[in-house]
């Protein structure tokens, strides 16, 4: 399934398949016509793309299963103050609760479970949806 | 090409990587890594001078190499991070797991 991204004044949006291996090429996608401005070409080049790169993989791996026949929905709100990503799958949301903290000495050498933790440090907020299987993260302008 | 690995005259391993590391290459990275420690390699340099972005699995295979690398008697270092990755290894405390310098050059030197 091509990647086809839909821009307006207001929104970009992105439907994206349950793979792994697009979540680079969407990440470009969607970085390279965020109109400039409102984010710093740094927090663009950096916080932006990883911070869309980390929601992706966990909706795809976690909330879609890796399910190549289902797609995670991206919408980025274009405002003056924020650019506002949303991350939305099929899943039935994770419970956030209990995620071990991997900078802990026990943790340290383990190969996943830090990517939450690395979202919420590159972005000004984080917040989920009710049911849990979507993710809001703002970036404010600068 | 994302990874490109090359010799150095005393065997050291040094891989570039070109763009980014993340959930969607990590395992290319890794496969090409474990082939070289097959051969033999036992220093290896990771080179991020031409890096934009890693993401938390990109994090966790440098993790994962570094463990089996270090199994084998051998060591990983990380090199090139610019201001932004630095500061991921700082607070994600992985700057404590590996040996960190500023240029590639300079970890090849320290080997």
């Amino acid at each position: 399934m091509p990647l086809r991204l839909h821009v307006t004044a207001l929104e970009m949006r992105l439907d994206v398949p349950s793979d792994l291996g697009v979540v680079g090429d969407a990440v470009e996608l969607v970085a390279n016509r965020l109109p400039a401005g409102t984010l710093s070409p740094r927090r663009l080049s950096f916080n932006f793309r990883t911070a869309l790169a980390e929601a992706l993989a966990n909706a795809i791996r976690y909330g879609s299963g890796e399910d190549p026949a289902k797609v995670v929905r991206v919408r980025v709100e274009l405002g003056g103050d924020a650019v506002r990503i949303h991350v939305t799958d099929d899943g039935g949301g994770f419970d956030r609760s209990h995620l071990p903290d991997p900078t802990r000495p026990e943790n340290l050498e383990r190969e996943d479970g830090r990517g939450l933790f690395v979202i919420r440090h590159l972005v000004d907020d984080v917040a989920f949806n009710a049911k849990g299987n979507g993710i809001c993260l703002t970036l404010r302008a600068g | 090409m994302t990874f490109s690995l090359k010799k150095d005259k005393s065997g050291i391993v040094v891989v570039g990587v070109d763009g980014q590391l993340i959930v969607g290459n990590r395992q290319e990275l890794k496969q090409k890594v474990l082939d070289a420690l097959d051969g033999g390699g036992r220093k290896f340099v990771v080179d991020f001078a031409k890096t934009g972005y890693i993401d938390s699995s990109g994090l966790g295979v440098l993790v994962s190499l570094s463990k089996k690398i270090r199994e084998q008697g051998g060591e990983l270092r990380l090199a090139g991070l610019n201001e932004d990755l630095q500061t991921l290894f700082e607070l994600t405390k992985l700057d404590t797991l590996f040996a960190i310098t500023r240029t590639a050059e300079e970890a090849l030197a320290a080997f």
